[in-house]
């Protein structure tokens, strides 16, 4: 799903100028501006949409404040009219009800076209990988499940691959959020909750948790590294071969409140996101609050099912 | 034993921090000041009579209203400080926690002590006497609201100085409020400082419903009630509803922390989101509980100093009690990024869009009363132009945020903050602030100097824009809230800086307005006629400040602008007094009940904040004492004699 074609070209005029007039300046710190991605992408677009939506009322109007407040001042030499009793106007009342209308229908179609857009794959064509995603006190985990091989702290895709990412917490609620890549989802214990990202160019992406955890919150960012599929290969290849395995005493570990320095894996125990998320989920894991039933892919449904088989080994706790 | 108190001592008080230590003294010593000019001028007689004890609506408001500036200072140190360690990347002002304390108490603070009071201040100043009615519905309730919600706040701010304040945000999700994250008195200190003013809150809400429904003039049919009456009736409305919610909502959480309970827990069972849906069930419509008022406000400012009538009566009634229902319909727009089902997220993005509908059409009402009128610019007037604008943007940045998978970027950053700001001191500080300017000669019979009110006026307008447009874009940047720090490579220094300059311009301008307030009571301009603004409705046919009965005579409503009809026909000669007899007036009898039950849920709610279970059933015997004695005083009410009416009536300069 690349970005749409817009209705027509003068409405993609405007959308141009007031692009140009928003990164006029302002360099790539604007990253929710500076998409990189599919999904990030869409999400700008509906930003300028419903700046441009919201301008055509809020400027006029604004226009018409001013005109009004310096015409009709009280001083002695006005010649403007002066009706103190006039106070009623259909025509102009259904004005006013009826252009806000429109403006909010407009609205609500492309919000609600996107809505259901961005549960779905950004790109059907290319088979997308699946990570785990891991909220700790105060430090992000990253499993790869069909590489093997995990991460805290940093984080390495492949460009131009969708990147389906299950996100969880084993902590206080918290927020995945990589502004250029996509907008964010809440990560909570006992609960999984879907996100797609897709990166178009290599590169060193900014992360975050946006959700308020504690002291350590400020410091759990992280880095999303973007390369190309066969650097990305290479680069999981030799993580299995030089990095360290994890075990559960170092999962344990790294539960532990505080902050942590990136680490690579080369394996971490089978099993450890279902089973974070089934140890608070008292034998009934819920799939995030999403029933949406738009699993598109096999690695999904695999997933799924090993889902499933978790409270048998759910542990005690 | 020395070592015991030491060790007590040292987790009862908060230790450690020099900013704490000097507020430590600075309350001894004020309090201290107060407790030596009340002995010295022999005044605690009068206090207990005149204030403490009195069940008079004007005198109620006039302490919500001092209590409501204090917390708006209190609020205001700490936007300041937080400003403060945000100035620069990299600073180490406050510490993590310290910061995360701030936060959460600015936000109580401000929307639940400052805004709710302030607002109630202008429900009690006002309401009764708009509706020509010569008290609220039940006195004897809004004392005791009033009582509630002071020990509540009492109880909330002495966090600070004793047992260590909340820090987890100022709707304190769990699991983090929960007893494993933070164990310790400072979220008790938070359920039961709120659960203790919120049942005061729900009292009022009641109070001023029954007493909009029922107390009001003959002839002053509902589409004849003035504006700010409609939308407090819309405002009580929403209170009825939402506050048992929070209710609720913030006593299971203390079952959870109290007993072991898990309502909001994964691991027993429970489900955290439960948390989130309540507590936004009530939050979200307690923002249009605290703004509708505001628009109330500023529909009679907007007509007194334009010189003409309200446009569109009708819209705007229909318009302000539209948004009280359709409040309670957007409460997940505060959570589209919980992955919920995309059915969900449509629903609630398109109600929160809707919502904008009634609100927009207010402001061209307010537009189009001021066309073809004539304005002059007052004090009020000045803040409700400067609330159009302000609003209009905040508004937009409202639909842009309801805009769900825009705001998968936006949710917890500075564009979010820089909205919510916009709307509550552009629609909210704003609209009270105006309301304040211009009933303020009603309260105390002189008017604000003009003077100093402008200076005050230009550094709040400027600060706000310095302040909260560069947040806007460090929300594009990929600002976080509640971060306390950050570093030099994402670039938001910079406006970081501009937005710190910005506050401290706004800290300025209410630096202003006190001086102002003590300006003006000794040179302000006196208000001799009880109509300063040249008004339209009932509150400014009586004297400023209004005698305790408020109407000699009850009046007899003809039209909307009932006062300014009046004045038209007087002018015109066609006004025909109709002859009524003075009749002795019923009122209520002044009470100490109210303030000593609320001095017995402060050490309920003490109690049950340091779970010491013998001190909370002191506390709720002496709440149960105090409800059993107020059953059986039968000696309640009185009546005024009609001489004395007559010779407060002369002394007030109006024959009757």
């Amino acid at each position: 799903m690349r970005a749409r074609k817009l209705p027509n070209k003068v409405f993609f005029w405007i959308l141009g100028i007031v692009a140009s007039i928003l990164l006029s300046g302002c360099g790539n710190e604007y990253l929710v501006l500076n998409p990189k991605g599919p999904v990030a992408e869409t999400q700008y677009n509906l930003i300028i949409i419903s700046a441009i939506l919201c301008g055509i009322v809020i400027i006029p109007v604004l226009v018409i404040t001013a005109f009004i407040v310096y015409r009709y001042r009280d001083t002695a030499d006005n010649k403007a009219p002066y009706k103190p009793e006039w106070a009623h106007n259909t025509l102009m009342e259904v004005v006013w009800w009826g252009i806000p209308v429109i403006i909010i229908a407009l609205l609500g179609y492309f919000t609600v076209r996107d809505v259901y857009a961005l549960k779905e794959s950004p790109n059907k064509e290319v088979k997308p990988i699946t990570i785990q995603v891991t909220a700790l006190d105060w430090k992000w985990m990253f499993t790869y499940p069909e590489q093997g091989v995990a991460t805290v702290n940093h984080l390495e895709i492949p460009v131009g691959v969708p990147i389906h990412f299950k996100v969880s917490a084993d902590a206080p609620m918290n927020s995945f959020w990589v502004p250029q890549l996509a907008g964010q989802v809440y990560a909570m214990a006992g609960m999984t909750t879907d996100l797609w990202i897709q990166a178009d160019e290599p590169g060193a992406y900014h992360g975050k948790g946006a959700n308020f955890s504690g002291e350590g919150f400020s410091h759990m960012q992280f880095t999303v590294n973007a390369k190309p599929q066969a650097e990305f290969e290479e680069w999981v290849q030799q993580t299995k071969q030089s990095a360290d395995a994890m075990t559960k005493e170092d999962y344990e570990k790294l539960r532990e409140p505080g902050l942590t320095e990136e680490i690579t894996y080369s394996s971490f125990p089978k099993g450890l996101f279902e089973e974070i998320v089934a140890k608070y989920s008292h034998g009934h894991p819920m799939e995030g609050m999403d029933h949406s039933g738009h699993e598109s892919t096999d690695a999904v449904q695999s997933e799924h099912s090993s889902h499933h088989q978790m409270p048998s080994t759910s542990p005690s706790n | 034993m020395w070592e015991n108190i030491k060790s007590f001592a040292s987790t009862f008080f908060v230790t450690g921090d020099p900013l704490i230590y000097g507020a430590d003294v600075s309350i001894v010593l004020t309090m201290f000041a107060i407790v030596f000019v009340l002995t010295k001028y022999q005044k605690w007689g009068w206090l207990w009579r005149e204030w403490l004890t009195t069940v008079d609506h004007k005198k109620i408001g006039i302490m919500y209203l001092i209590a409501s500036l204090l917390m708006l200072f209190r609020g205001g140190v700490d936007a300041l400080l937080m400003r403060l360690q945000l100035a620069f990347p990299n600073i180490e002002f406050l510490h993590s926690d310290h910061y995360n304390a701030i936060f959460t108490t600015h936000g109580t603070i401000m929307i639940l002590f400052m805004a709710m009071p302030m607002m109630f201040a202008l429900f009690n100043i006002v309401v009764p006497l708009q509706l020509g009615a010569r008290d609220v519905a039940y006195p004897f309730l809004n004392a005791l609201s009033f009582w509630l919600f002071m020990a509540g706040a009492m109880l909330f701010n002495i966090s600070f100085v004793i047992g260590g304040s909340p820090d987890t945000g100022w709707l304190a999700y769990p699991p983090l409020s929960g007893i494993e994250f933070s164990p310790g008195p400072g979220q008790n200190f938070y359920i039961w400082g709120i659960q203790i003013s919120g049942i005061g809150s729900l009292a009022t809400g009641i109070n001023f419903l029954v007493t909009i429904l029922k107390m009001r003039a003959p002839g002053m049919k509902l589409m004849k009630m003035p504006l700010f009456s409609w939308s407090v009736l819309s405002s009580c409305v929403m209170i009825i509803f939402a506050f048992p919610i929070l209710t609720v909502t913030l006593a299971l959480l203390f079952i959870d922390r109290f007993l072991g309970a898990h309502f909001f827990t994964m691991a027993g069972g429970g489900n955290p989101m439960m948390y989130l849906n309540l507590i936004w069930m009530w939050g979200h419509p307690e923002v249009y509980i605290v703004v509708v008022p505001a628009f109330g406000i500023f529909s009679e400012i907007v007509a007194t100093f334009s010189k003409k009538v309200i446009f569109g009566y009708k819209s705007m009634v229909i318009a302000l009690m539209t948004i009280a229902v359709a409040s309670f319909f957007t409460w997940a727009h505060h959570f589209f990024t919980m992955g919920t089902d995309a059915s969900v997220i449509a629903f609630f993005a398109i109600s929160t869009m809707v919502i904008a509908i009634p609100t927009g059409v207010k402001v061209f009402n307010w537009l189009f009363t001021m066309f073809r009128g004539r304005i002059s610019f007052q004090q009020p007037m000045l803040w409700t132009i400067a609330f159009i604008p302000c609003f209009l943007v905040g508004g937009a940045t409202g639909v842009m945020l309801a805009v769900a998978p825009a705001d998968y970027q936006y949710h917890n950053s500075y564009f979010l903050i820089a909205h919510f700001h916009q709307v509550l001191i552009g629609g909210v500080v704003f609209g009270y602030l105006a309301g304040i300017y211009y009933w303020w000669p009603k309260m105390f019979g002189f008017k604000l100097d003009e003077r100093l009110g402008k200076w005050g006026f230009w550094l709040w307008n400027i600060g706000f824009y310095v302040c909260f447009m560069p947040q806007y874009a460090l929300g594009f940047m990929g600002m976080t809230r509640r971060y306390y720090t950050y570093g030099w490579d994402m670039g938001w220094a910079p406006l970081n800086l501009v937005s710190t300059v910005g506050a401290f311009l706004m800290g300025a301008g209410f630096i202003f307005q006190v001086w102002q307030i003590a300006y003006s009571i000794k040179h302000g301009e006196r208000d001799k006629t009880g109509d300063p603004w040249n008004g339209r409705t009932l509150e400014w046919s009586i004297p400023s400040p209004a005698p305790m009965y408020n109407f000699a005579i009850e009046p007899r409503v003809k039209e909307a602008d009932d006062w300014w009809r009046i004045k038209q026909e007087k002018a015109n000669g066609t006004y025909q007094e109709e002859k009524i007899e003075l009749e002795p007036i019923h009122m209520p009898k002044n009470s100490g009940i109210p303030i000593i039950m609320s001095g017995f849920w402060f050490i309920a709610g003490f109690g049950f904040t340091f779970e010491w279970v013998w001190m909370a059933v002191i506390g709720l015997i002496g709440v149960a004492a105090c409800m059993w004695a107020r059953s059986f005083d039968y000696d309640t009410d009185y009546y005024i004699p009609v001489d004395e009416i007559k010779r407060t009536e002369a002394s007030l300069g109006r024959g009757v």
